[in-house]
């Protein structure tokens, strides 16, 4: 009887295949049953994924590079954070990048990746991070996969609506949540209105090096800035920020920033701001803030501090700014693929809002202004409307499109992703996320060329999703199939840190990019040395700096002797390694750092006070080679006022 | 029967959707197992002209090692030679084979010599990575084979075995010694 009933459900699965797989258009569109969500994600053993998904962490700090459909996680990027694994912000090299106006800061919150664009089109050059606490933009290099520059935002704080690329990454714009004075003064909290500013910072990117520079900042009323999004295509040169707080409340937001039945999505014209700043409008304003560049030759960080930065006054520059009322504070932002579509999600609304471009210019044209906050021009909402998704979900926040004419909106209450249609606003499709979805992510998704292929959902909730590990349970990402009429849930894998937001892309515009080793010969660290032969010993006063090199499988020097209780040690290592993934470590028993990871031809600073007499090892913390564990040397540590003479060796003694 | 039931089922199920794959980067079972059957794999075959080239790729490289390199390749021994290592090769050239025995080559290169063959070439393998100066502070070398290989200086120079280094060249994964005599392991007391 149980062989008869197995081999039914063997029939009728084998029936299940056979139908299913027909023909490939059916298969789009009956969810789960119809063909087999585990092989849409399968990447054979050794096989590469499609796209590549950088997810950041969050409050971790950290942008996490995965594979998509796999899920897998390829490498976690420190940004805003420290690193002990990669020695990033504890090396003497990378320190400087985390300095800010404040001092070093080894912690920000990671939000929204951008990914560079060229006319419109993801180019995988650069990923743009904002860091919101204390406000700071990062740039990613995708060759190296490292941070390589942070700029500071002055007179920002909660630096939310960022880090946004135009369309050919001429900007990479950041607009603070928080208004504060500006400049910074002691005033009562109480007098926030009026007094209390919001500045929008439009900081230019090099075209060549990604090297960035606040071109200017917008000096707007005291809104909360959310969300922002370039314009795209035919809105090229327009700039949408969200707000909420329009009543300028500095207690109780929850409920006090609720009270206007409508706030605004402001419009601002850069391009015409540009104009106006190139003919020597807006007024140079002192301020403090870190710029810190990571150069790949010296393989070091250096941060200068700017002391002033270019204000802009909106009223100055008629045409340039204009608010559109949106219902209920409005989150996310976020504009349609041919810039017509601009489209606000209301919090606390019932509905998705959506504003037409093309009657926004009409409406701006014919002067139909239904009044003005602080001198800038508020348009009818009626006049701008497109159209709304009528009740979709319940609290909406982020919308993404998939280039086939349809978009995809994030609800946080209503724990789903609802999918519908440009220009009709019907409801297409709806699926339940696990739990509570924040941004979403389709590849492309808020550029003019999305690849339409997945969707990944980033919850804020997980609770019984994977084995429990305690109170603390890492966020998901999910990702579904969009290629049919319905969406499939695909896959559900767990992050680092919190899944803000992301930014996909097909991995072959990045992948043949990827640098192997960094050469040798262009190495251009001060305290670099390039053979054995240059590994050196010296010392000045109670510093003493050693030039070491690492190989397969030995440091050069290993025996060091005439170091004292009381110097201040710096190991310089150079990895003199030529060959793709093979880094070396170090590290020295009592350091108060973490290890040094050094890639090859690159090299790297830690620095050692030794507190007590004795001998001390080192050793290589990385698994090189073969002789990974003979990897390894001493360090002789005489008294502080010991005439120990300085000296250093490899390979004395061979027996 | 039963068993085989539940066969035919199973490879229904993995050939139904076969047609679905359209070529993406992400590959099915069927198509991974059609790979896998054919070339040989690992990482000797990994394209890479960033890095230092390898042991092997510099020896590949060379016009004088072509014998050392068919020896290589008989005895399959590539994936060991871009191993992480470190590998220290010294390399006898063309003529230093040329000057063995008449017929010796031949016969190593034989199929059934294989391992013979084998474990000629990993005496010319130190896990390690010396210049040919840093060579002199040794008395010998423990080789790849388990067998050790004197080194005395004559001259001022290194002598590996009775053989002459006639270049150095550094590799992504260690270095390659040229020398101008074959190393033979000493037989077996």
């Amino acid at each position: 009887m149980k062989n008869i009933l197995k081999s039914i459900v063997a029939i009728v699965s084998v029936s299940i295949a056979f139908t299913s797989c027909n023909n490939g258009k059916s298969s789009k569109s009956n969810g789960a049953l119809s063909s087999s969500a585990a092989e849409k994600v399968y990447v054979a053993p050794g096989e590469h994924d499609e796209f590549y998904a950088f997810i950041s962490g969050g409050f971790s700090g950290q942008l996490a590079v995965y594979g998509l459909p796999s899920g897998r996680l390829f490498k976690v990027i420190p940004v805003f954070s420290q690193d002990a694994e990669k020695a990033y912000g504890y090396n003497e090299e990378t320190k400087p990048l985390l300095n800010t106006s404040y001092g070093f800061i080894p912690w920000d919150d990671a939000h929204h990746p951008d990914i560079s664009q060229t006319n419109g089109v993801l180019d995988g050059r650069w990923v743009f991070i904002n860091g919101n606490n204390t406000p700071r933009i990062a740039k990613v290099d995708l060759t190296t996969f490292e941070t390589t520059e942070i700029i500071e935002i002055p007179n920002s704080a909660g630096n939310h609506s960022s880090s946004y690329v135009t369309d050919n990454t001429e900007y990479v714009v950041a607009g603070t949540r928080f208004a504060v004075p500006v400049p910074q003064q002691d005033i009562a909290i109480k007098e926030y209105k009026g007094k209390f500013k919001g500045t929008l910072s439009f900081i230019k990117v090099d075209p060549d090096d990604g090297g960035m520079d606040i071109k200017f900042q917008l000096l707007m009323p005291g809104f909360d800035y959310d969300k922002a999004h370039p314009g795209r295509g035919k809105s090229d040169g327009w700039f949408f920020f969200t707000t909420y707080n329009t009543e300028e409340a500095s207690t109780l937001l929850e409920v006090n920033a609720s009270q206007n039945d409508k706030d605004f999505i402001a419009a601002i014209n850069w391009r015409k701001i540009e104009e106006y700043v190139n003919n020597g409008g807006g007024k140079m304003m002192p301020t403090n803030y870190a710029h810190n560049v990571y150069d790949d030759q010296t393989h070091s960080a250096t941060s200068t501090m700017k002391k002033e930065v270019l204000m802009v006054d909106p009223l100055e520059v008629p045409g340039a700014v204009y608010f559109l009322p949106t219902p209920k504070s409005p989150h996310g932002c976020d504009v349609d693929p041919t810039g017509e579509y601009i489209v606000g999600s209301g919090k606390l609304s019932a509905n998705v809002t959506v504003h037409s471009f093309t009657k926004m210019l009409d409406a701006i044209e014919n002067e139909k202004f239904a009044g003005e906050a602080y001198g800038i021009p508020i348009l009818n909402f009626e006049d701008v409307l497109a159209g709304a998704v009528e009740q979709p979900g319940l609290g909406p926040l982020h919308t993404e499109f998939d280039g086939e004419g349809n978009a995809y909106t994030s609800f946080f209450i209503s724990s789903e992703i609802v999918k519908w249609k440009l220009g009709t606003w019907e409801v297409l499709d709806r699926q339940p996320s696990f739990y509570s979805i924040g941004h979403l992510m389709i590849p492309g998704g808020n550029s003019q060329k999305p690849f339409g292929k997945y969707v990944l959902g980033m919850n804020k909730i997980t609770k019984d999703r994977y084995l429990p590990t305690g109170p603390e349970v890492t966020q998901s990402a999910q990702l579904y199939d969009i290629t049919g009429d319905k969406m499939q849930l695909l896959l559900d894998f767990p992050t680092v840190g919190e899944p803000h937001y992301a930014a996909g892309i097909p991995a072959d515009l990045i992948k043949p990019n990827s640098k192997k080793i960094f050469n040798l010969e262009d190495n251009n660290h001060p305290y670099a040395a390039k053979t054995e032969a240059d590994t050196k010993v010296v010392r000045d006063g109670k510093t003493v700096h050693v030039y070491m090199t690492t190989i397969r499988s030995h440091f050069a020097p290993d025996n060091i002797e005439g170091i004292r209780v009381g110097d201040k040690v710096y190991f310089h290592v150079t990895n003199l390694e030529q060959d793709y993934d093979v880094p070396h470590g170090i590290s020295m028993i009592g350091a108060n750092t973490s290890e040094l990871l050094i890639m090859p031809g690159q090299t790297e600073t830690f620095v050692w006070e030794p507190k007590q007499v004795g001998v001390w090892p080192f050793y290589c913390t990385d698994f090189c080679s073969a002789l990974h564990q003979e990897m390894q040397g001493y360090v002789r540590v005489s008294p502080e006022n010991s005439s120990t003479p300085l000296k250093w060796s490899l390979g004395e003694d061979i027996e | 029967m039963k068993h085989l039931f539940y066969a035919f089922a199973l490879v229904a199920l993995v050939y139904s959707c076969k047609n679905e794959n359209k070529g993406a980067s992400t590959n099915s079972t069927a198509n991974q197992a059609d790979t896998n059957k054919t070339e040989r794999s690992g990482q000797a075959f990994i394209t890479d002209d960033e890095s230092r080239p390898t042991v092997l790729h510099i020896a590949i490289g060379s016009p004088d090692h072509t014998t050392l390199v068919a020896a290589v390749q008989a005895a399959e021994l590539e994936n060991a030679l871009v191993n992480a290592g470190p590998l220290m090769v010294f390399a006898p050239t063309n003529e230093a084979f040329a000057a063995l025995p008449e017929g010796t080559v031949e016969n190593l290169l034989k199929p059934e010599n294989k391992d013979a063959l084998a474990n000629i070439l990993k005496y010319h393998v130190t896990p390690g990575n010396y210049s040919k100066d840093f060579l002199k502070k040794f008395k010998k070398l423990g080789q790849a084979n388990n067998g050790y290989v004197q080194v005395e200086v004559v001259d001022g120079e290194p002598i590996i075995g009775g053989a002459k280094i006639l270049a150095s060249i550094p590799a992504g994964n260690g270095i390659v010694h040229v020398i101008d005599k074959v190393l033979l392991p000493p037989t077996e007391e």
